[in-house]
């Protein structure tokens, strides 16, 4: 009961934020926030256990152009095309993932071959411009009256706020679900050595095909969503090498092992952008990602573990000192 | 009908051979970087956009004779790579090797920004018109044939080195076995920085290259970048030969591809080519099974 106390009410006070404090700017950032704190965490789910993909630029593009192509041109609600944008991202992770488990690529291998997949997904996109509007972007039609459940359209912003804020609470509950389950000990076994994996009974290819598909869908949803609320996609902006990589960024300066980690560095992220961007106006472009890049090269050498994961560890050391006495003492 | 079909077809192949010359050149760094100090370099191709940025300035603005431009912009690019090694790779060289793949993934992001914001965005040109050559009805643009020729005496001149040198007998050691050379008496730290030059410089030659038919932007590594990661890993990452086989593959996939379809879709076949390869081939083209 003690336990769920402060997770009860940080949620209340989550749901209640847009209808105490609803400024337009701050309520489109923190739903921004939410749709990448997702997106970010879903990369994380296996990220964590050493598969670092850098084709989840294209797993998003998928969610995003399937789901708005859907739309235009079948008329297909949102609420059929977004399962099945999960599926094509599904199939799409399968073909490329298992392969590449079968075989063992592994490591920088892996992470250049699934580079090669959100290579493929960018130049397809930009290819069947006829259809997709190549690089100009795309924007899904307005359903007529502007909001609607069945076009998955609203035009306030209370309404994306709240569905960004269930997404991003599922994503964080399919997290845990993850770190309790045994594929996480499986996984982690893999991790460190895949023979030893094998010969302990773990079906290596098959735990990472799991977590790969379910990273894969969680990030076409993330795709998806930004597709519904931003009402404009591009290449550039939900797919490509650069968003693989933003992923990894964002990640790695949160805390890659911790559930919160992902959120706290697209807060960090996507905060950094803004205040730089109102502070400096069109002459910061490009300043944001300096200061990314040199973060991110300092992190990786000082930090591995991330803002939230550093810190997480600096507070449970003394804890952990403290703690084993009295439990020895006990005994 | 047919004949002048069989022409284009020709002309694409002709100019793929030529592709990939320059693709196997823009390889040939990062894959001896690979294969020696065993660290994939993500931001290679913005060292490429660099040493083009390099060219425009030296050439273009400061009006330095083309081959002068082109010996310093190498030499800039070449010391842009032991600064890389001695700030990002040298403190994670103990870590996972795909710490040392993430950290250059920053670099990535740092080049691009700071080209952004030193050069602006604009897409910039030396402003050459080099004549195009008719070849039976062919025609073939002279600063890819320029472009092909100096790849191919840059990679003879790299062969010769790792070949002839005591310091290039060195590094194909270190390459094979990374533990056992540091007791033979070969200072491990030195033969890095020196393959961080070259593979630096290589990317700076590769630069003065690209800049003769491209322009150059900020973003423009990201259109590149790609390919040269694939080559190398079709070749099998370190393998110098594979990566020259994987590159002359990929370029007539990329121009006859581009020729029926547009240029995309040519890319879009060089990439699901790689994926099949992957699982045919995993250890790349060459590999021998285990």
């Amino acid at each position: 009961m003690k336990r769920w106390l402060p997770w009860t009410i940080a949620g209340a006070l989550l749901v209640a934020l847009p209808f105490v404090y609803n400024a337009p700017y701050p309520l489109h950032i923190m739903v921004v926030i939410l749709i990448w704190s997702f997106a970010y965490t879903s990369w994380s789910i296996m990220g964590r256990f050493g598969l670092v993909s850098l084709g989840h630029g294209g797993f998003m593009g998928i969610g995003a152009y399937v789901t708005a192509l859907l739309w235009n041109h079948a008329g297909m609600s949102p609420w059929l095309s977004i399962p099945m944008a999960l599926l094509a991202s599904a199939t799409i992770a399968i073909l490329v993932a298992y392969p590449c488990f079968r075989f063992r690529i592994t490591g920088h291998y892996f992470a250049l071959v699934t580079l090669a997949l959100s290579g493929i997904v960018l130049q397809v996109i930009t290819a069947t411009r006829d259809h997709t509007g190549g690089s100009l972007g795309y924007t899904p039609e307005r359903h007529q009256g502007g909001s609607s459940i069945y076009a998955l359209q609203f035009i306030d912003k209370e309404t994306w706020y709240l569905i960004a804020l269930g997404v991003w609470a599922a994503g964080i509950v399919i997290w845990y679900r993850v770190e309790r389950s045994m594929m996480r000990y499986a996984l982690e076994a893999i991790s460190e050595d895949e023979d030893a994996a094998a010969a302990a009974g773990v079906h290596v290819t098959w735990e990472k095909l799991k977590v790969t598909v379910l990273s894969a869908m969680m990030t076409a949803l993330a795709g998806a969503l930004y597709c519904q609320y931003q009402m404009f996609i591009s290449p550039d902006t939900v797919s490509g090498i650069s968003i693989s990589l933003q992923m990894v960024f964002a990640v790695v300066v949160g805390g890659i092992y911790v559930s919160l980690g992902p959120t706290i560095g697209a807060i960090i992220t996507i905060l950094l952008a803004e205040v730089l961007r109102i502070s400096f106006g069109t002459a910061a472009v490009g300043y944001d990602n300096l200061v990314y890049g040199v973060l991110l090269v300092l992190f990786i050498i000082f930090l591995p573990k991330g803002i939230l994961g550093g810190l997480m560890e600096a507070r449970a050391r003394p804890q952990a000192a403290t703690a084993a006495q009295p439990k020895a003492s006990r005994a | 009908m047919d004949s002048i079909f069989d022409i284009y077809l020709l002309e694409a192949l002709l100019n793929g051979i030529l592709l990939g010359g320059v693709l196997a050149l823009l390889g040939l760094g990062l894959n001896l970087v690979f294969g020696v100090i065993d660290v994939v370099w993500i931001c290679y191709a913005e060292l490429i956009m660099l040493g083009m940025y390099g060219m425009y300035y030296l050439h273009s603005v400061y009006h330095l004779p083309l081959v002068v431009a082109g010996a310093l912009s190498i030499a800039i690019v070449g010391a842009l790579g032991v600064v890389l090694h001695l700030v990002v790779i040298q403190p994670l060289l103990g870590t996972a090797p795909i710490n040392q793949l993430l950290a250059t993934g920053g670099v990535l992001f740092f080049l691009q920004s700071a080209a952004t914001v030193l050069f602006g965005i604009e897409f910039k040109n030396l402003g050459l018109r080099l004549p195009v050559i008719e070849l039976s009805g062919m025609f073939v643009s002279y600063a890819r044939l320029l472009a092909f020729g100096a790849a191919l005496i840059g990679m003879v001149l790299v062969y010769l080195f790792l070949a002839k040198t005591y310091t290039g007998i060195a590094i194909r050691a270190i390459a094979q076995d990374r533990q056992i050379m540091g007791l033979m008496g070969v200072d491990t730290r030195r033969i890095y920085l020196i393959t961080s030059a070259v593979g630096g410089a290589l990317a700076g030659l590769a630069a003065c290259l690209l800049v003769l038919q491209y322009d150059v932007h900020p973003f423009v590594g990201l259109s590149f970048g790609p390919i040269i990661f694939m080559i190398c890993v079709l070749g099998g990452l370190g393998n110098i030969v594979g990566g020259f086989v994987a590159a002359f593959i990929f370029a007539e996939i990329i121009t006859v591809g581009g020729l029926y379809l547009d240029l995309e879709w040519g890319y879009v076949f060089a990439f699901v080519f790689f994926v099949v390869m992957m699982f045919i081939r995993p250890e790349g083209l060459l590999a021998r099974r285990a």
